[in-house]
């Protein structure tokens, strides 16, 4: 009697804990937006959206941060687009051509998780050093290549675990019916399509909202970059030039410019999502 | 392997075609991380008859399985040693070609696992990647294998649907379906209705009994009567070791080895 009540009241707590737990998450999610809303919304104009920094900007005065939005855009849609094409041969290589559970396979998942738990700025700092070494300036096609180096761990850890999801051998299925490799590895990419889109998106967020990668490798431009070895504005490092101004027009523009970056976001995220549920209906 | 003189009738051909072993598996030996998992096994496989091999859990029977399509391959610290001949190939030997050695195999594994894809590309899935790109063909063997394995008429039309959707009674037939699809010589069943209901199980014991026929069939199990049904020939195995192998009979009614006698009473399990 007592034994079941003492579960009930184990099971009560449980539910409570993750009834709170759900509310921390939720309240600072709103939390968040809230504020960004609150101190960024006053400031957004269509002319934050669709002009660059004109005189004055960062004293208060007219323009926008066009630059830093197709900055951001460009870096992230760059890095996301190598990184991906980098990261699915590893993974197929890793799961497939690769014997399972062989030291080198083995390995190589450690690697991808210490690099997963590198912080972005030993990235930018390593990228910078090569960089000036090869007597590189800080642009674009830095950037590219210290985010991309950042989210190739990204993308092979999250497609991984999806490939680890897989309940039976899918390998043993269709290499008994006599397929090679490369058609074993077709066949695993379309049974985790629809999570693939997820895994990419996971790291378009990373890299568009890193700022210690971009901080000294990209450098910082009020024009729209043209040529991938210009100086480029990123979103982040405008949120942060702006919000380090004494000037309270400037500050509130940070606001707008962090709304701004979080919408980026929040559209890419539903459209991963309609896509994913499209690709399940349709396939799998 | 005999050399059949050409007088023979048909029907005699046919009595010498049974005894013919299929497989053959010289000593053969497999190794993982150092554990001695198959010790010693030589066997020979009849033609066109269903093979069972039972035995406890964790004897082997899915290694020895696996051997026989080289599916161990794939998996590190595994080291195979001696001969499987296939049709007296050696499927270990240097000269022999994986992908085509695994096409002369169909593979029932444990749970279904449809392919993502619709019921009509699972099943053309094996053909196509062998090169058959005419969509008359297709469509001929998709509805040929979709019929050997009384599937058809529940499926046909919905071919397009996705074969996730099917029950999972449903799922293994087709996959049976898709295995027969790449026209094998040998179908490998490793506890294949396992998953199953007591009625799906029964379909599929029937199918096989009627594709013996056609095909050599190798089946693990270790409900002792589903190899009193379904099997022509038992193999018990204990601790990767071939304990006995004869005529089915033979082993369930008048077992040799104790051991034998001990399991197939219910002793050992
Ligand atoms: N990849 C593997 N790594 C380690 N041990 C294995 C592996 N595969 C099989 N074994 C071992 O080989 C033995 C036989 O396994 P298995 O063939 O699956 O037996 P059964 O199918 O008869 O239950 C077991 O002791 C199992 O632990
Ligand atoms: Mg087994």
């Amino acid at each position: 009697m007592s034994n079941i009540n003492r579960r009930l009241r184990k099971e009560r707590i449980a539910k409570i804990l993750m009834q709170a737990s759900g509310i921390i998450i939720t309240g600072s999610l709103f939390f968040i937006i809230g504020t960004i809303l609150y101190k960024g919304l006053p400031y957004l104009s269509l002319d934050m959206i669709t002009k660059t920094p004109q005189g004055g900007f960062y004293i208060g005065k007219e323009g926008g941060i066009l630059n830093a939005i197709l900055g951001s855009l460009y870096l992230a849609g760059l890095s996301t687009f190598l990184a991906t094409l980098i990261g699915i041969p590893i993974c197929l290589y890793l799961n497939i051509y690769s014997k399972k559970g062989s030291r080198i396979s083995r390995f190589s998942k450690l690697v991808f998780d210490v690099l997963f738990g590198i912080p972005s700025i030993v990235y930018g700092a390593i990228a910078f050093s090569i960089m000036v070494w090869l007597g590189v300036r800080a642009s674009l096609i830095g950037g590219v290549i210290t985010i991309t180096l950042l989210t190739i761990p990204i993308v092979v850890r999250t497609i991984d675990e999806l490939i680890q999801t897989i309940p039976t051998d899918l390998n043993h299925v269709t290499t008994s019916l006599g397929a090679t490799r490369w058609e074993s590895a077709k066949v695993l990419l379309t049974y985790i399509k629809p999570g693939l889109f997820t895994a990419i998106l996971l790291a378009f967020g990373r890299a568009i909202g890193d700022v210690a990668g971009v901080l000294l490798t990209t450098g910082f431009s009020d024009n729209i970059p043209v040529y991938l070895d210009e100086p480029t504005a990123t979103l982040p490092l405008a949120i942060f030039f702006q919000l380090s101004s004494p000037i309270p027009e400037v500050q509130g523009r940070a606001y707008a410019s962090a709304l701004i970056l979080t919408f980026i976001i929040l559209f890419i995220v539903i459209c991963t999502q309609y896509l994913a549920s499209r690709q399940k209906k349709h396939k799998v | 392997m005999y050399a059949i003189p050409s007088i023979e009738t048909e029907k005699t051909q046919s009595i010498i075609h049974q005894v013919n072993p299929h497989i053959q598996i010289k000593d053969l030996n497999v190794y993982v991380e150092d554990q001695h998992i198959l010790k010693n096994i030589n066997l020979e496989i009849p033609n066109n008859c269903i093979t069972s091999i039972i035995g406890p859990s964790g004897c082997g029977k899915t290694t020895l399985l696996k051997t026989l399509n080289r599916l161990l391959d794939d998996s590190t610290e595994v080291k195979v040693t001696g001969s499987v001949l296939v049709n007296g190939e050696d499927i270990y030997g240097p000269d022999a070609e994986v992908t085509h050695i695994r096409k002369k195999m169909g593979l029932l594994s444990q749970k279904p696992f449809p392919l993502p894809m619709s019921i009509f590309d699972n099943i053309a899935y094996g053909p196509k990647i062998h090169g058959n790109r005419d969509k008359k063909s297709l469509q001929a063997i998709v509805e040929r294998q979709l019929k050997n394995v009384g599937l058809w008429e529940e499926v046909k039309d919905r071919l397009d649907s996705s074969a996730s959707k099917l029950s999972i009674g449903q799922q293994q037939r087709l996959c049976l379906a898709r295995g027969l699809a790449v026209e094998p010589e040998i179908i490998l069943g490793d506890e294949s209705t396992s998953a199953l209901d007591p009625i799906s199980t029964q379909v599929i014991e029937n199918l096989l009994i009627q594709l013996k026929q056609d095909y050599t069939i190798v089946l693990v199990t270790h409900i002792l009567r589903q190899a009193r049904r379904v099997s022509d020939y038992i193999l018990f195995l204990y601790n990767g070791e071939v304990v006995e192998f004869g005529r089915s009979e033979d082993i369930l009614l008048n077992p040799q080895n104790e051991i034998t006698q001990q399991y197939v009473k219910g002793f050992i399990s």
